[in-house]
């Protein structure tokens, strides 16, 4: 019998493999592969256009600060309309970091321009000069109970989230989302945006499962299973981050 | 030439072109195949090259020696014949003549570097006859009984007695053993050492057999001790002491991870030089090297020039000897250099045992997200040549889950956060005679070398 196949999208991927981030990547592929899914990456780079209903999940990382005005351009010129379509309409996003602050509404550059975004989430990103770098340890309601979501963050932006947006969690350790008002990435339908590097995934795996379980259900229903697999390792590196850097 | 020869040359050239096509090492096969049709095959060739052979041997440093050797022979324009590292034994000295030799049997070098294993030494030198010698040192390893390094020592002697007419041997004068292998044989003897106390260390430990006198057993007294038992000494009973050298250095300056300076004396003349590998070892694999080539004849500017210009091709790997394993350990710091050590480590025959010691402290970097830039992926693709790697390191369970997705058989991996664990477990698993391969990021490898001196078994590496 012929493996369910997942299209992943990975925007920009000539921008986001720094950081790791393409550690996302491998995660997700990994974790299908395990489910008996067929995943198949698409790699979307700069000037391509892309319809976004064709994919079960996109992963949207971010470049450096200055490389963040190339990216901003062409995401909004020939992606952002079919992205933000997709994502209200369910589409499961990862977006971290420079993806992260893309799907707001703006940005305002350390010269005080500001920069127009795709606006698909309410959400805007102010530059500062305080680099917000080290381990983060949130607590997130993603999955009924909270839960804690462990990574590396590395940026200076300071994103705000408009009223009506939840954020991915609640920060226990580091600065998330504005070092301000302890709040961590958002969350809106599917949609995943977070400054969490590390990468996010494979110390994370029940975020990686949470995008992928939405996502083959979105394609298949109940007709493909989503057993479980076994996290022994993964659980012991997140557990060994929380005993190193937790509030105690 | 005789036919049977000739033979024997084409049939282990064939050889060689069959085991490269398979992508086997093929550093001893061809050699051995060849002598057996023709036994005198190595001594046949070994004549042809010009400037004669040169044999370097000893424990340390023989790799490195050979490396700075052959890049001055370069510098000088020599075309060299030069044996791999590790096929130093009778058929890997033959195998590397094969390898240089054209169809007709014409060997290609107008020189021949041959590292030389020290038990290999009088049966290389009777066929060989070599022109000229390089002794490093005579180091004890852990296991070796009472007696085992005058053995040694002695197959080392053995073979000098075999060199041509004339020739001449580079000896290192701080290193009591080897220094007195001058007075065996008609060779003309020509002692290198370091003349600098200023890198000598403060204290002398007691007690190791290699600080007893060679002549009649008493301790040493040191003036200046460089490195374990290398250094200035001399006997308090029966005066046996050590050799004023011919080549040496008498400053060392800027010593740091990425080389040495030094200005080095030779009969020919003096210059100085940066080295671009580190360690004080490597100042005495520099000085070695300049010994044989003053040894060969070559000219002082070649001699500085392949100096400077030696570079480690592992990056910054050491080699230790730990009980009867040999240990090699190699920095990782970056998705680039972690790739370049996982190709070098697969490049090597044998098994593949590995701790990688990933720790993110503010000297390692804190963000280890470059992990998943480096390519595991094709290290888990050849994993049926993997033995086991354990993780280690206050990032270890990160290493491991990154193995884990790189595709490695979970029955491989181990999670052993205590580095000196990590050690012991690794060595225990790996077999007699096999390699282990330690990877720390920066701040482990300070951790892990400090605890292999503390285990007392610091035979601290030498090859670069």
């Amino acid at each position: 019998m012929e493996r369910p196949r997942l299209r992943i999208a990975w925007l920009y991927p000539e921008y986001t493999s720094r950081y790791g981030d393409r550690g996302n990547i491998i995660v997700l592929v990994q974790r299908a592969r395990w489910r008996g899914l067929e995943p198949e990456v698409v790699q979307v780079g700069l000037g391509q256009r892309a319809d976004f209903h064709q994919f079960d999940l996109v992963h949207f990382g971010g470049g450096q600060d200055r490389e963040l005005e190339i990216v901003a351009e062409d995401f909004l010129k020939v992606k952002g309309s079919s992205l933000g379509e997709a994502i209200r309409e369910g589409l499961p996003v990862l977006a971290v970091c420079g993806g992260f602050q893309m799907l707001g509404s703006h940005f305002r550059t350390p010269e005080g321009e500001t920069l127009r975004c795709s606006g698909i989430l309410d959400l805007w990103t102010e530059s500062s000069d305080q680099r917000m770098t080290g381990n983060v340890i949130i607590e997130s309601d993603l999955w009924g109970k909270p839960r804690t979501v462990v990574g590396f963050e590395n940026h200076s932006g300071r994103t705000y989230l408009g009223r009506g947006l939840k954020p991915l969690g609640r920060v226990l350790r580091g600065h998330g989302n504005n070092s301000r008002d302890r709040m961590e990435g958002v969350v809106f339908k599917n949609c995943v945006g977070t400054y969490l590097h590390g990468p996010v995934l494979p110390k994370n795996p029940h975020l990686a499962d949470w995008l992928l379980m939405r996502a083959v259900q979105r394609r298949y229903g109940d007709q493909v299973p989503f057993p479980p697999v076994n996290d022994e390792l993964e659980e012991r590196a997140h557990r060994a981050i929380l005993q190193r850097f937790g509030p105690h | 030439m005789h036919l049977r020869t000739l033979l024997a040359i084409w049939t282990g050239k064939g050889v060689l072109a069959t085991t490269r096509l398979v992508g086997r090492g093929g550093t001893s096969l061809p050699g051995a195949v060849a002598r057996r049709l023709a036994p005198d095959v190595l001594r046949e060739l070994s004549r042809q090259p010009r400037h004669g052979v040169i044999t370097i041997t000893g424990t340390n440093g023989k790799t490195t020696t050979a490396k700075m050797l052959s890049a001055m022979c370069e510098a000088a324009g020599w075309p060299v014949t030069h044996n791999r590292a590790g096929a130093n034994l009778i058929s890997g000295l033959t195998t590397a003549f094969l390898q240089s030799a054209s169809w007709t049997g014409r060997v290609g070098g107008a020189v021949a570097l041959l590292e030389v294993d020290e038990a290999t030494m009088p049966r290389a030198c009777e066929e060989i006859r070599p022109r000229a010698a390089v002794v490093t040192n005579f180091f004890p390893d852990q296991l070796d009984r009472f007696g085992e390094l005058d053995r040694t020592v002695n197959f080392v002697g053995r073979g000098l007695e075999f060199l041509a007419r004339g020739a001449k041997v580079a000896l290192n004068a701080d290193d009591p053993n080897c220094a007195a292998l001058g007075a065996r044989g008609s060779f003309t003897p020509l002692y290198y050492g370091l003349q600098d106390v200023s890198v000598g260390q403060g204290e002398v430990s007691q007690a190791a057999d290699t600080k007893r006198c060679v002549q009649c057993g008493t301790a040493y007294e040191y003036e200046v001790c460089y490195y374990e038992h290398l250094g200035k000494y001399s006997c308090p009973r029966c005066g046996h002491r050590r050799p004023q050298p011919a080549v040496y250095a008498d400053r060392i300056w800027q010593m740091d991870s990425r080389g040495t300076n030094l200005h080095v004396v030779t009969p020919a003349g003096d210059f100085e030089v940066r080295l671009q590998i580190p360690g004080l070892y490597n100042v005495y694999n520099a000085l070695a090297a300049a010994a044989g080539a003053i040894a060969l004849g070559l000219p002082l500017e070649a001699i500085r020039k392949g100096l400077e210009k030696t570079t480690s091709q592992f990056g910054r790997m050491e080699r230790i000897r730990l009980a009867d394993r040999n240990v090699f350990m190699a920095l990782v710091k970056n998705a680039a250099g972690f790739n370049s050590v996982l190709q070098t480590v697969m490049q090597a025959e044998g098994e593949k045992n590995l701790v990688i010691c990933l720790n993110d402290l503010e000297a390692d970097g804190t963000d280890i997200s470059w992990l998943w830039d480096v390519d595991f992926e094709s290290l888990a693709s050849r994993q049926e040549e993997i033995r086991f790697v354990i993780c280690s390191g206050l990032r270890a369970e990160d290493m491991a889950v990154r193995l884990k997705y790189a595709g490695l058989d979970l029955a491989k991996l181990t999670v052993t956060a205590d580095l000196g664990e990590a050690l012991d477990q690794g060595l225990e698993r790996v077999q007699p005679g096999g390699i282990l391969y330690i990877l720390p990021t920066y701040t482990a490898m300070l951790q892990m070398r400090g605890i292999i001196e503390k285990r007392g078994h610091a035979r601290k590496y030498w090859e670069v």
